[in-house]
């Protein structure tokens, strides 16, 4: 077989003579994740506008040319559909709060066991705006999450899984794929439905299509199954079943403590005991097992993402602005309704904001399509 | 550790089966040869392919009797993914084997699960890029390849392991001859210097059984072996090479074109003598488009300065096609050129960028329902996609609704064309031949004037083919129009009248099938490249003229 020195241009240098790279997917899911935390800590609608301005900042500046990374507009739109149910249902649900009546709605009078639930009545300007507010807080997490997927691939992910986790991993990807393979099915299919001359309604189509898609997947599923066994896919390697079984106690044992653990940290009623003492034990553990099983995996890696400064920049501007959401007051980060008044700008926040927005300057650029994504 | 294989006393029968799958099946593959296993679809040809690594029985179920050593292991005791790192397989549909998301991932698959060192998997993935030529598309999304790409990143992703066997299901039924070709060098290096044994089903022999050291043949679950040659010699199905052989009675009997050639000199100087064949079509061929005859327009097609394409990627660049009622258009060209792109436009399923397109008069966009029906028929890739019902018999019962014909019209069709199915059965347990038989007659129900085939002849038997191409010929007298895309050389030269080659986007070539394939050493069929200079092109015009001058 020829040897693989393929004579070809050097390689583009980007700006600052960094090499052109795809960032760490785990680094990308710290950052995201980060600003997740933070927004779930406000309702200040001028904090949550600078979120989602962040995350549109660096999805512009590092998204992929590919398929999968208009995941983030997608989400954009899954949170405006978000932000309209939530003020619809406050406004015909929830209790009237403040002191600005907006308009009245018919009320609907329930039945005596449904005290305490309100269908329509008096509605404040007030109740509106919380409404509209929750609403947008779960947009723009909805959009970090968003983000996350159209700045990396959730494939990529699986590569950075601790060796331990990767079958488990596998199906979760598998898993996601099949839908829009199962998309990509139904496209043609109705377009076959064409060539048949059925020019029936939206619902007709679906129902008579649903089958053959149904079952393709299905077929598709079990080829694949069929494919990943050929090759390899789960290999007992040299591990004796008592291995196997301890290191799955060991780690199943951790994530029981760490789960327990965290129960304790919220719940303020629960012993002390149950806080952190137990949460750092479940994770020593489940380290411990995942560590263990890793090391007897035969599994390798191909080209493993390289974990540079970078890498540990980005992971820590999303950490540090969980950090400081979580520390700032609540009552501070949430909008005062009562009485109403203009959301304040705070600066603290306001700056770790600013700074989760690094990445989109201080990560590598994107190697050209083509090149590795 | 060799790399041989042993079956002894190999019965398989599966759950619910009345009968065994195979049956006593004793036979030894010796390391570091490449054997072709033939036989019908449904004759147990893939499950004796998926014997070799265990799929059979520990994933598809079933009883298993007799033992099947592969290198030196049990299957009995040892699953597929313990006998990874010895057996490669490819499966049909490389497109559902695939894991990862972009070529040189899925590469390197097999070798992480194996645990190979990294430095050698990125050795390995880059020879493996280069052997198959796949270096340009190393960062490619699979999905956006073409079939005989996606075909050679499934080899490649079975042979960086490694493996000392290499089993392969039609291989080369998705490829166009060129890719094919590469596919085949690729596997004969395997086997000569790396000492690999391969084995492969294929229904188009003509393209492997020159290659083959010994030849399988599969038929009711019983497997006979021998080389190639004796094989070839009692077979009812042989490549053209092998039949223009036996009608000349040559022998040895040849199984490459080259040996052929060699022999045919005789053949030749008495061919000279005789009169050239006619084209399939006589009747059609050449004659000039009649544009004046408005009323007269059922069955043409007519596409001015076509330009289509997926998002910026212009697939299609400016397409001038007249095909005429009688006449059967091939067009050809290598994988990815733009054949079901046209076909579909053509069909109405997708809008030209810019350009005309006239059929039957009409824009097939504009075209629903039975008027579409009755104006052009396509049958896709996948005949599948277009069948829905849950049997046979309701599959035709609703062709014949939406088509408004007389019922039983689809069932007569289909009787015609693949006999004796029983119309209870579920569309998807047909084999591939009497699904595309069924899709044929689903949509000749509606009497269309233009009948449009998307690669009718991937994964079928000789048999299916040969009632395939009586049919095609029996449309053609009858008046209608037929265009088809396909791979297969020995088809068009025994169906069409006309063939036009695409590249890049672009007509190149367009002209009657025997002056087109003739001057092409990658369409010719094989007949063409024995005989040429003389212009025959099939065994049957052979036959024909021998018969003839007696």
């Amino acid at each position: 077989m020829p040897t693989a020195t393929r004579p070809g241009p050097p390689p583009a240098l980007g700006a600052g003579g960094r090499l052109p790279r795809g960032l760490h997917p785990l680094a990308w899911w710290a950052w995201a994740l980060g600003l997740l935390v933070a927004a779930s800590r406000t309702t200040n609608p001028l904090l949550l506008g600078l979120l989602l301005g962040c995350l549109a900042v660096v999805v512009a500046a590092r998204r992929p040319d590919a398929e999968w990374a208009g995941a983030f507009s997608a989400a954009l739109r899954l949170g405006a559909i978000v932000i309209v149910t939530r003020t619809l249902l406050q406004v015909v649900l929830g209790a009237p709060v403040g002191l600005h009546p907006a308009f009245t709605l018919p009320e609907v009078a329930l039945p005596d066991w449904m005290a305490g639930v309100r269908l329509g009545g008096l509605v404040t300007w007030e109740s509106a705006l919380v409404g509209l507010c929750e609403g947008l807080r779960l947009a723009v997490m909805i959009a970090c999450v968003g983000a996350a997927n159209s700045l990396t691939p959730p494939s990529r992910l699986l590569r950075s899984v601790p060796a331990a986790l990767y079958e488990v991993g596998v199906a979760v990807v598998v898993a996601l794929t099949f839908a829009p393979h199962l998309l990509a099915d139904a496209r043609r299919v109705s377009a076959a439905r064409r060539l048949r001359g059925h020019d029936e309604g939206r619902v007709a189509a679906f129902v008579r299509s649903s089958g053959p898609v149904l079952d393709g997947g299905l077929e598709r599923s079990i080829q694949l199954a069929a494919a990943m066994d050929s090759r390899g896919y789960g290999r007992s390697g040299l591990v004796t079943p008592a291995e196997r079984h301890a290191q799955a106690a060991l780690v199943l044992a951790g994530f029981a403590g760490v789960l327990i653990g965290m129960y304790g940290l919220f719940d303020a009623a629960a012993p002390r005991v149950l806080g952190w003492p137990m949460l750092a034990g479940g994770v020593l553990l489940a380290a411990l097992g995942l560590r263990a099983a890793g090391r007897r995996s035969p599994r390798t890696a191909y080209r493993p993402d390289p974990w540079r400064w970078p890498e540990w920049l980005t992971a820590g501007a999303g950490a540090s602005v969980a950090i400081t959401y979580l520390s700032w007051s609540q009552t501070a980060l949430l909008l005062p309704t009562t009485p109403l008044t203009w959301p304040e700008l705070i600066l603290g926040p306001a700056l770790a904001v600013l700074v989760a927005t690094g990445p989109a300057v201080w990560t590598p650029p994107l190697p050209s399509s083509g090149d590795r994504p | 550790m060799t790399g041989g294989v042993r079956f002894e006393h190999v019965s398989v029968t599966y759950e619910g089966a009345d009968r065994p799958t195979l049956l006593g099946v004793d036979l030894e593959i010796p390391e570091g040869e490449l054997v072709l296993v033939v036989g019908e679809t449904g004759s147990g040809k893939s499950t004796l392919l998926r014997c070799l690594n265990g799929l059979v029985p520990h994933f598809t179920g079933g009883t298993l009797s007799g033992r099947v050593t592969v290198a030196g292991r049990d299957t009995r005791t040892n699953p597929p993914r313990e006998l990874a790192d010895v057996v490669g397989m490819v499966g049909q549909d490389p497109m559902a084997g695939f894991v990862a998301e972009i070529v040189e991932d899925e590469l390197a698959y097999g070798m992480e699960c194996l645990g190979i060192e990294p430095e050698t998997m990125r050795r390995r993935v880059e020879e493996t890029l280069d052997l198959l030529g796949l270096a340009d598309l190393r960062q490619r999304a699979l999905t956006s390849l073409s079939g005989g790409q996606r075909q050679r990143v499934a080899i490649g992703a079975a042979l960086t392991s490694h493996p000392r066997i290499l089993v392969l299901d039609e291989p080369t039924s998705a490829l166009d001859p060129g890719a094919a070709e590469e596919v085949l060098a690729a596997l004969q290096r395997l086997v000569h210097d790396l000492g690999m044994t391969v084995v492969l089903a294929e229904h188009r022999l003509e393209r492997v059984v020159q290659y083959a050291d010994q030849v399988l043949v599969v038929s009711d679950g019983r497997v006979r072996s021998g080389t190639p040659a004796t094989m070839m010699a009692g077979a009812p199905v042989a490549p053209p090479v092998v039949e223009l052989g036996r009608l000349a009675g040559w022998d040895p009997l040849p199984l490459s074109v080259r040996d052929a050639r060699r022999a045919a000199g005789p053949l030749r100087a008495r061919l000279r003598a005789l009169p050239p064949p006619g084209d399939p079509g006589p009747e059609a061929s050449g004659s000039e488009p009649d544009e004046t005859h408005a009323d007269d327009q059922a069955g043409r097609v007519r596409l001015r300065a076509v330009r289509a394409g997926y998002r910026s990627v212009p697939v299609l660049r400016s397409v001038d096609l007249n095909v005429d009622p009688g006449e059967v258009l091939a067009l050809m060209g290598r994988n990815g050129a733009g054949k079901s792109t046209l076909l579909a436009t053509m069909a109405g399923l997708r809008a030209p960028d810019a350009g005309t397109v006239r059929m039957g008069g009409a824009d097939p966009r504009k075209l629903v329902g039975h008027a579409l029906l009755s104006t052009v028929g396509l049958v896709p890739q996948e005949p599948a996609d277009l069948l829905y019902a849950t049997s046979v018999g309701r599959e035709c019962g609703d062709a014949d609704a939406s088509a408004r014909a007389s019922v039983g019209t689809a069932a007569g069709i289909l009787s015609a064309l693949a006999p004796g199915i029983d119309a209870s059965r579920h569309p998807r347990d047909l084999s591939e031949g009497q699904r595309l038989a069924l899709a044929l007659a689903v949509v000749l129900a509606a009497g269309p004037g233009i009948l449009l085939l998307d690669e009718p002849t991937r994964g079928l038997d000789y048999g299916a083919k040969r009632r395939l191409i009586d049919f095609l010929h029996t449309l053609r007298r009858a008046g209608h129009t037929v265009v088809l895309a396909t791979h297969d050389v020995e088809l068009v030269a025994e169906v069409a009248t006309r063939v036009a080659v695409i590249a890049d986007g672009e007509i190149v070539a367009d002209g009657a099938t025997g002056s087109v394939v003739r001057s092409s050493p990658l369409f010719a069929p094989q007949v063409a490249k024995i005989l040429t200079p003389e212009p025959w092109l099939t065994v049957g015009q052979v036959a024909h003229a021998l018969a003839g001058s007696m």
